[in-house]
């Protein structure tokens, strides 16, 4: 790490490291006009450190609008989660969004912080290390780790580390799912040691019974305290990030980001910059691992897969890679929104009907900041409402099953589903036992036939692409309604992942907070 | 430990001749399997320079397909048609289908970056999302238990009947396998050489720009090039069918990062390298299952990777590439 830059005047003219156009961005963003724009205008002149504080505040008053019940101890644990991944989606940034390296073996340093804390300070061994040896010993051992790891692709382009780092994430899930067994070549016995078996890694049960994280005789014991712990270090990470992107390194991180031969031409020590993002991405991620393993108090292999690397690009993706806030942002969006809120069964009872105003209301929010003037989105509206309808009436006259299929509004219950449900059931047509297996031929179909109509969508302009957001947007709300809002916690959510993840590197890669990209050609 | 001790140990580990030339064409049916996939990566790689993550996930989806062909022709229990032309339907369908899902993938998902000069990152992060995208949609549409292909009781049995060549004892099965992809390959390679699409396949994926100056159609080399790397990976998920059984959603992230590993092993960019890669990984894995253990196969195939790029890192058939500027 280099030291900060001695401080200079502020440069008038376009900034080092920026083209001009990138530049003026801002400049160009407040003649924006109507409200967006003068929200904006309003917002920039807000100084940045400022605005930090205030969202660090807003965190920090959370847990005190809660008493300690049951109900608010849910609400506490989404929100220590979220701040997990924020952490999470920090770490990751420094490999993709400053330096430009796909980094997907990232889950395996979240493990190895959790498992490594999960094996110093636990029953599992006997040894209950106390966290401040334990929580510096593991990161510097992950960090260390992501440096070996990216040693062996540090001569090679880009697309080599990518490889080696997923294959390294799926090694890790192999290890700890298969390290309850572990014995030399099968020889233990032969070898005159005292057992067949090394039980190591607890195998797919994990390591239970996790030391709460305590140090000097203290222990954080409490929900709020998790919070706050996490709170915490992701305030210190943000800001250790934040002077890191702007010190010397950072700069090179970008100029590597942007176009490594000629950062290399320009005797920018590019090897040792990306074993130092994905190091430092790797001690972050580590430091998540071990909260983690505390707040759980235990490690468990499926926490720690692929599907978990999935949601935490999603979330940097979404936020704008190369953007701090951003990360932080998308983080609390998706554990919020998508991991907490299409989740059908919750500790303090079912929420099957938040994650359908959380469906509804994301189609409606795309709907209305996309679609421009007010005239055309209220034909649009007018006519997925009046489609609906129209279809309602065709099905119920035409077919033997009819359409008073029942709402789904818990994994076994199936009701009306108050005021929203009756309007639902008005406007699309469910058949009678919409949920028996048997009906999964036309969910099949029709999901099917969703994916086309929005793959057209994307070929024609004008009128017809009007046309066709109508019935998709049907589609969309029948194949919700009949099986993926019964599947939301597990495929639903990964599908809906996946398509954030296409949907935002084609229509706008720099995310919501991210710059975009100039190339000057 | 004396040495008699030893040499029962590994007796126990059935270190014989015959045991090793099963190893050895399990390893090269296997390697046919993760040749034919490796294929896809290293042609899609040559030209654009992009890794597919979703290549495996097409993989998956041709398996589907041969299937369900399998299932609607009467099941391999009682098929309705002669077994041969059941299974030249299975491929045939699996190819078309894997063939066009990978043409559909390039026109939405890699195109619109393309046209746009995204950053190198951005079409990665977007294979990434195609592919957990099909796998999920796979768990929806088909759900994610197995779907079992009993290839076994194809014409009572008889396809997983042994025959002696040579010094090799070896099912129809695996003969089978090894001769598809054969075929496959000397298509391929006629193709490559000898049309003028060939020819611009080689051109573009020698300097995109130049050929595109050059009057070469580029968009619809990509295109034909997206269509013969899924077809083949369509033609490797049935043959997986045939040689495990069962086929989930699951599969084609798993063994299209074991396929990709063989095409970074033989030389990305280079298809009779995609193949030795192949092969070379298939046995690897057949004797790793074979003398070490099956749950750390995938271990190493890993440490093969790590010591290729260490000592190797153009692969088996690949040259170095000086980056020009």
């Amino acid at each position: 790490m280099s030291e900060t830059p001695p401080t200079q005047p502020e440069p008038t003219g376009p900034r080092i490291g920026a083209d001009e156009w990138v530049a003026r961005s801002d400049e160009r963003a407040e003649t924006r006009g109507g409200i967006s724009g003068r929200v904006r205008a309003w917002y920039e002149r807000v100084p940045k450190p400022a605005v930090f504080a205030v969202a660090v505040a807003a965190g920090a008053l959370v847990p005190l609008l809660t008493a300690q019940t049951e109900n608010d101890i849910y609400f506490l644990r989404v929100g220590t989660v979220a701040l997990v991944f924020a952490l999470l989606a920090l770490g990751l940034n420094v490999a993709v969004g400053f330096a430009g390296l796909l980094d997907l073996g990232y889950i395996a340093y979240y493990g190895i912080g959790a498992y490594g804390y999960a094996m110093l300070s636990s029953d599992k061994f006997g040894l209950h290390w106390e966290a401040w040896l334990v929580i510096p010993l593991v990161v510097a051992v992950s960090a260390l780790v992501g440096l070996l790891l990216a040693l062996p692709s540090r001569r090679l382009v880009g697309d080599y580390l990518a490889i080696v780092t997923l294959f390294f994430g799926q090694i890790f899930y192999i290890i700890a799912t298969q390290g309850y067994r572990v014995s030399f070549l099968g020889l233990n016995k032969d070898l005159g040691l005292d057992r067949a078996n090394w039980d190591l890694t607890g195998g797919p049960n994990g390591i239970a019974n996790v030391d709460r994280l305590g140090a000097f005789g203290l222990t954080a014991s409490s929900e709020r305290a998790y919070f706050y712990i996490t709170l915490v270090a992701v305030v210190l990470v943000f800001a250790v990030l934040t002077l890191a992107n702007r010190s010397r390194t950072g700069r090179a991180w970008r100029a590597l980001h942007d176009d490594p031969l000629a950062a290399q031409a320009m005797s920018v020590p590019v090897n040792w910059l990306k074993l130092l993002a994905v190091g430092l991405g790797a001690a972050v991620a580590a430091l998540a691992g071990t909260i983690n393993a505390a707040l759980l108090q235990g490690a468990f292999p499926d926490d720690y897969n692929t599907q978990v690397l999935i949601i935490i690009y999603a979330m940097v993706v979404l936020g704008g890679a190369g953007s701090l806030a951003g990360a932080v942002l998308g983080a609390v969006l998706v554990s919020v929104f998508m991991l907490e809120g299409l989740r059908p069964q919750t500790p303090i009872g079912d929420l099957t009907g938040n994650g359908r105003w959380v469906f509804y209301g994301a189609i409606l929010l795309v709907l209305v900041t996309t679609i421009r003037p007010w005239r055309r989105l209220a034909a649009i509206l007018g006519g997925i409402a009046a489609f609906g309808v129209v279809v309602h009436a065709i099905v119920a006259a035409t077919t033997e099953r009819g359409t008073d299929g029942l709402l789904n509004t818990a994994p076994d219950t199936f009701e009306e589903g108050g005021p929203l449900g009756w309007l639902i059931r008005q406007w699309l047509a469910l058949p009678g036992g919409t949920y028996e297996v048997g009906s999964r031929t036309w969910f099949n179909v029709a999901l099917v036939g969703l994916i086309a109509l929005v793959l057209c969508m994307t070929l024609v302009k004008g009128w017809m692409r009007d046309a066709l957001i109508i019935p998709a947007v049907w589609l969309a709300g029948f194949v919700w309604e009949t099986r993926l809002v019964l599947e939301a916690s597990g495929p639903t959510r990964l599908l809906l992942l996946g398509v954030i993840l296409v949907v935002v590197m084609v229509a706008r890669p720099q995310g919501i907070l991210g710059r975009p990209r100039v190339e000057i050609v | 430990m004396d040495a008699f001790q030893l040499v029962a140990y590994f007796q126990d580990f059935q270190l014989t001749w015959d045991y090793f030339l099963d190893q050895l064409v399990a390893g090269l049916t296997l390697g046919s399997l993760y040749g034919l996939i490796a294929i896809g990566y290293s042609m899609v790689y040559g030209i654009l320079k992009l890794l597919n993550f979703a290549h495996g996930e097409v993989f998956m989806i041709g398996s589907y397909i041969g299937f369900f062909v399998l299932t609607w022709l009467g099941g391999a229990a009682d098929p309705s048609l002669p077994i041969v032309v059941v299974i030249a339907l299975m491929f045939l369908a699996a190819m078309v289908g894997a063939g066009l899902l990978g043409v559909v993938i390039e026109r939405f998902a890699y195109r619109p970056l393309r046209e746009k000069r995204a950053s190198r990152i951005a079409p990665l992060i977007s294979a990434l999302g195609v592919s957990f995208f099909l796998q999920q949609l796979a768990v929806l549409l088909f759900g994610s238990a197995p779907k079992q292909y009993d290839a076994f009781s194809f014409d009572s049995g008889s396809f997983f009947t042994s025959i002696t060549i040579g010094p090799f004892e070896i099912q129809y099965m695996q003969l089978f396998v090894i001769t598809t992809t054969v075929c496959l390959m000397v298509a391929l390679t006629i193709f490559i050489a000898r049309t003028q699409v060939g020819r611009a396949m080689r051109a573009t994926s020698f300097d995109l720009e130049a050929a595109s100056m050059m009057g070469i159609d580029v968009d619809r080399v990509i295109v034909v090039t997206f269509l013969i790397g899924s077809a083949l990976a369509g033609a490797a998920g049935v043959m997986n069918g045939l040689i495990f059984q069962n086929v989930d959603p699951y599969v084609g992230f798993q063994v299209g990062l074991i396929a990709f590993t063989a095409a970074v092993v033989g030389g990305i960019g280079s298809i009779p390298g995609a193949m030795a890669g192949g092969l070379a990984i298939g046995i690897g894995r057949a004797f790793s299952v074979g003398y070490v253990s099956s749950s750390y196969q995938d271990v190493i195939v890993f440490v093969i990777l790590i010591a290729f790029l260490l000592l190797r890192p153009s692969g088996l058939f690949g040259t170095p590439v000086p980056q020009k500027v």
